[in-house]
């Protein structure tokens, strides 16, 4: 014991004078600098069906930009289970691209770090200005009454998606627009030994994405005005609830998708073992799966009564992606160039097309590409009836308490225990706790 | 940073100051000197990887290192024992959490530790003797070892699947042990999911270790107790199992040090969120400090568990080395 | 495989033994070889299949994984990346953890308890908390000196070295103290430095050893996620990370997953099986001192 004493003692004093230097460490430089105006990085997420294919979608574009303004982009394609951590471990040491693509819902919490350069009106103005893009999308871009840390790169919405087949069969002639009909629908499915309606209640994200739905449809929000959680309000519970009695109470979703969490909805959607699927943008991913585009409908997510619209009849998240320009790059302009290329309408157009996601641009969006019947209820969604996940800096927090919440409830209707207004508040409130103090 | 690295030398002063005299003294100061010198590189590398960040580590668990600090984490106010009060009040949601998980991650290091060891060392001794195909066992039994472990924890995750896993095939579809398919990634399962995609991965490593031991041991040993009348069973536990004290003592201490603060498996197998039944504590920290940008929580939790491990290393190792020389460890 | 070093029970083992040994390892081999198995037949299976209900012997089978899995993911790269890192981290590791445990063993100095017990402890440290402080440091380093230790192959293999380092300097420490003594005093007397003792006698006295602590040092490289996750790019990306590749926002690749993975298994695993002989001798001498 006297040794391993010492030997603490020794690495302790060994080392803080070292430690002491390294802890000066962090980046100090505040904004970006243009000293080296011939190259960028640029993190790119991973949109489509592999890294390689984004390299293929990616790589012509950026050739095209290095032909405008003889900028070299080095392009590196992030897996999304690397890309928040690498985002942090940049901030940290200030080392980090130039350019990237941030999960929208991220935006404020990045803001927060200060690690992103804020879109004001005169850096707006050099991308040609702020009312190029939709609204919904400039909502998720960063806390309110802050400059935008980011810019809209694609934007993705929740819909309905139904198989066509199934439907008949259970002779559904139109796909349901509230719950209600969802429910009664899923019993007609049922019957016919089918599975209504897909879930992927292991997936945190996914799991914020719905009950920030429903909650928004029961008139509540997660945060209160001031920005504090606000999770135990009956609201929400009632709205959280509801979403885990699909599972529990309606039986519409069939228990094993409570494990769930690599997408397996979708393949049970596309083998036709399914009905249905509330899912972002899914065209390009049933077609991946063999799933013909005949063979599905598509329609907007339900809601409680009525017509989708704001508010109460909101039916999806905001969903998409987020082009930010990390503030410490030694190549500003440059960077701004290449954000201004890419949100351009030309791109917009081919991008969001290889993507099969709708652009946030307006000059670009009302391209007749973006017009057939799938895109028009996106659309639609997108213009009408969205809403920004809460841009609060502790939003990553958020997911992760609440959607560890729903996760555990989805646990506990799979395995058969009882899912009561009292079980879900207590969840809520275990979420509530961890969230920082403030 | 530089300096950093030069530094360490000071403490072994005598190498940088004897380099020069070697030459013309190559008795007594060589022989004092290059020990040191042997030991610098290794010294250096644990100072820069080791050391030196496990400082960093102890300073930043004194921080308020939340997103609003760490892009320049110099600034990040002081917070005394602040985290370490978080994580350790008990009747809190964050301390209760840790304490759970630490008591899940107990639970799991033991039976973990336990069966790779006996899995590992009965192996060992039933393929001490030659038989036809041992050596094709041996191959095979390396397999897992050998997988990267994301290929091996993936597979299992493919197998334990609710709807189309093997392990529901088979108890379910064909066996009739259960009345229902089981949840093993999700709730109470998931305990032992990890458990035995932990122990599959790991008791090749026991079981290396034990046969290597095992050919160690004097055919003398055996002769004399075979004279004696003792039997296949008496064998192992007069003579086997003594002669593989000391290997044991090193093999079960990294098992147990390892399957504490492995973060791969759980991390492959659940994802971020681990279920509460199976969260063991390096995900936790993990969640702590890098899910929930709060890495000075996470690094007091860090702390607290590199506190105990100490504890219990040293009591292990006071109790194991009773009686045998201990000047290597 | 080299039985004859294998020490033998007089006795004929009793039929008791014989048959709670088949039954034992027939036990064990199954729950080794089934995930084996799962891996073999749903590396050979469409998408579609393996997404299906599971089944023990496939429908149809293609060889359609195997010539996917190099476009999915640059897999080659990233097998070469794993490969150099985890040879060098190995190389460099064994190096040093022969001269650390050569001065431990066969010298008295001051210092020797704290050091052993030093690199002890690091062991105790979870990984989690490392990884931030390591990355501050490598990218100062880089800034002060214009190495790049960060996102190359030259930090990974820094970091994966010293990974390796505890376990194998006292794995080392134990198989040279079993080198008899005057077998390098004699070579001193030779006239042979300590060095040349070091390299003539110990290290060839003691190279199973030395084999099975490069073997260990080489899975550590292999198999890490969390550091190479965040300490590489695109160009320097390892395997334990390239395989996540085949799970993307969409869609999830089972089949190329296993597919991939028994690809890049299959040379480790032919590795071992030559380097066996070495390591089951090897690691005898260490251990027990």
């Amino acid at each position: 014991m006297r040794s391993i004493r010492a030997a603490a003692v020794g690495a302790v004093t060994m080392s803080l004078a070292l430690a002491a230097t390294a802890c000066g460490g962090g980046s100090s430089s505040g904004g970006g600098s243009n000293d080296s105006p011939k190259t960028l990085t640029y993190w790119a997420s991973n949109q489509g069906a592999s890294i390689a294919i984004d390299k293929k979608v990616l790589q012509p574009e950026l050739d095209k930009f290095e032909k405008q303004t003889g900028i070299k982009v080095k392009l590196e394609v992030v897996p999304w289970s690397d890309l928040l951590n690498r985002i942090l471990t940049a901030t940290t040491s200030g080392q980090g691209p130039d350019v990237l693509n941030i999960g929208n819902t991220w935006s404020a919490s990045l803001q927060a770090t200060g690690a992103l350069l804020p879109w004001d009106a005169k850096n707006f103005d050099k991308i040609g200005g702020k009312d190029r893009f939709v609204d919904s999308a400039l909502g998720s871009t960063g806390a309110e009454g802050k400059d935008p840390a980011a810019v809209p790169l694609y934007s993705m919405a929740y819909a309905l998606y139904y198989n066509k087949e199934i439907f008949a069969d259970a002779g559904i002639s139109k796909p349901p627009a509230t719950w209600a009909e969802l429910i009664a629908d899923g019993k007609k499915i049922k019957a016919k030994g089918k599975s209504p309606l897909g879930a992927e209640g292991a997936n945190v994200s996914e799991n914020i994405h719905h009950v920030f739905v429903f909650a928004k449809q029961h008139g509540a929000d997660f945060f209160t005005a001031d920005g504090k959680p606000d999770f135990t309000n009956p609201k929400i519970v009632d709205a959280v609830k509801q979403y885990v009695d699909l599972m529990a109470k309606d039986k519409v979703i069939p228990t094993g998708d409570a494990e769930y969490a690599q997408n397996q909805s979708v393949s049970d959607f596309a083998k036709g073992r399914q009905a249905m699927l509330l899912w972002q943008s899914a065209a390009a991913n049933l077609k991946s799966q063999g799933m013909s585009e005949d063979k599905y409908g598509i329609a907007p997510v339900p809601v409680q009564s009525g017509t989708p619209g704001t508010g109460a009849q909101t039916n999806s998240m905001v969903a998409g992606i987020n082009l930010a320009v990390f503030k410490n790059t030694d190549n500003l302009d440059g960077a701004t160039k290449f954000v201004k290329f890419m949100t351009s309408d030309a791109e917009q157009k081919i991008l969001n097309t290889a993507y099969s996601s709708i652009p946030p641009v307006k000059g670009a969006q009302s391209d007749a590409a973006f017009n057939s019947p799938s895109n028009a209820v996106l659309k639609q969604t997108l213009a009408t009836s969205a809403a920004a996940l809460p841009q609060v800096a502790d939003e990553s927090q958020f997911e992760t308490a609440v959607g560890t919440a729903v996760k555990e409830l989805f646990a506990d209707a799979a395995a058969g225990r009882a899912v009561t207004t009292d079980s879900v508040k207590a969840k809520l409130e275990k979420a509530q706790q961890q969230m920082p103090m403030k | 940073m530089t300096t950093t690295t030069l530094k360490e030398p000071v403490r072994g002063s005598s190498t940088g100051a004897a380099a020069p005299e070697q030459r013309r003294r190559p008795g007594r100061i060589r022989r004092i000197g290059l020990p040191y010198l042997l030991l610098l590189p290794a010294l250096l590398l644990e100072l820069l990887v080791h050391l030196v960040p496990m400082v960093i580590g102890i300073v930043m668990s004194f921080k308020e290192l939340t997103q609003f600090y760490i892009r320049d984490w110099g600034t990040a106010p002081w917070t005394g024992f602040g985290n370490y009060s978080v994580s350790v009040d008990f009747d809190a949601p964050v301390g209760k959490a840790l304490l759970h998980s630490f008591f899940v991650t107990v639970g799991f290091t033991l039976l973990s530790v336990g069966l790779c060891w006996l899995i590992g060392t009965t192996a060992a001794i039933y393929m001490q003797d030659t038989f036809r195909g041992r050596g094709l066992l041996r191959a095979l039994f390396l397999v897992p070892y050998a997988l990267p472990v994301y290929a091996a924890v993936i597979t299992w995750v493919f197998m334990f699947q609710h709807d189309n896993g093997l392990v529901n095939h088979v108890l379910h579809d064909q066996l009739h042990l259960t009345d229902k398919r089981s949840f093993w990634l999700i709730g109470d399962n998931s305990f032992w999911a990890l458990l035995i995609t932990h122990v599959w991965k790991g008791w090749p490593f026991a079981f290396l270790i034990v046969m290597a031991g095992l050919q160690n041991i004097p055919k003398e040993l055996y002769e004399a107790a075979a004279l004696d009348g003792a039997g296949m069973l008496q064998q192992i536990r007069r003579i086997t199992l003594p002669s593989l004290r000391p290997v044991n003592q090193v093999l079960v201490l990294v098992l147990f040090l390892w399957t504490f603060n492995d973060f791969n498996t759980p991390y492959v197998l659940f994802g971020k969120a681990a279920p509460e039944a199976a969260d063991l504590i390096s995900v936790h920290i993990y969640q702590a400090s890098f899910v929930t940008w709060n890495f000075g929580t996470g690094s007091a939790m860090s702390v607290l568990l590199l506190l105990f491990l100490l504890v219990v290393t040293g009591v292990y190792l006071v109790f194991t080395s009773r009686g045998r020389r201990t000047g290597d460890v | 495989m080299s039985d004859a070093r294998v020490s033998k029970s007089p006795m004929a083992p009793p039929s008791s033994f014989l048959w709670s040994r088949r039954i034992f390892l027939t036990l064990l081999t199954g729950f080794v070889l089934i995930p084996v198995y799962v891996m073999v037949s749903s590396s050979l299976k469409p998408l579609a299949d393996v997404t299906g209900k599971f089944r023990w012997l496939p429908s149809g089978l293609t060889i359609r994984p195997y010539i996917d899995i190099w476009s999915t993911v640059p897999l080659a790269k990233y097998f070469m990346n794993s490969l150099i890192v985890a040879v060098s981290a190995t190389v460099c590791s064994v190096v040093v953890a022969v001269f650390a445990a050569y001065a431990v063993s066969r010298y008295n100095f001051r210092g020797k308890r704290v050091f052993t017990v030093t690199v002890l402890s690091t062991q105790m440290f979870p990984g989690i908390l490392f990884l931030l402080p390591l990355f501050l440091l490598y990218v100062n380093i880089g800034n002060a000196t214009g190495i790049a230790l960060f996102g190359s192959r030259g930090g990974l293999i820094l970091t994966y070295l010293t990974f390796s380092l505890p376990f194998s300097i006292w794995m080392l420490i134990g198989y040279f103290d079993s080198v008899p003594r005057d077998l390098d005093e004699a070579a001193l007397v030779d006239g042979c430095g300590p060095l040349g003792a070091l390299f003539r006698i110990v290290v060839p006295a003691a190279i199973p050893g030395i084999v099975a602590v490069a073997v260990y040092a080489f899975m550590t490289a292999w198999g890490e996620v969390l550091f190479a996750s965040v300490m590489t790019n695109d160009t320097t990306r390892t395997l334990a990370v390239g395989l996540q590749g085949y799970s993307t926002l969409n869609d999830v690749y089972w089949n190329q997953i296993m597919a991939a993975s028994l690809v890049v298994s299959v040379p480790v695993v032919a590795g071992f099986l030559l380097l066996q002989r070495y390591l089951v001798a090897g690691l005898t001498a260490g251990a027990v001192k």
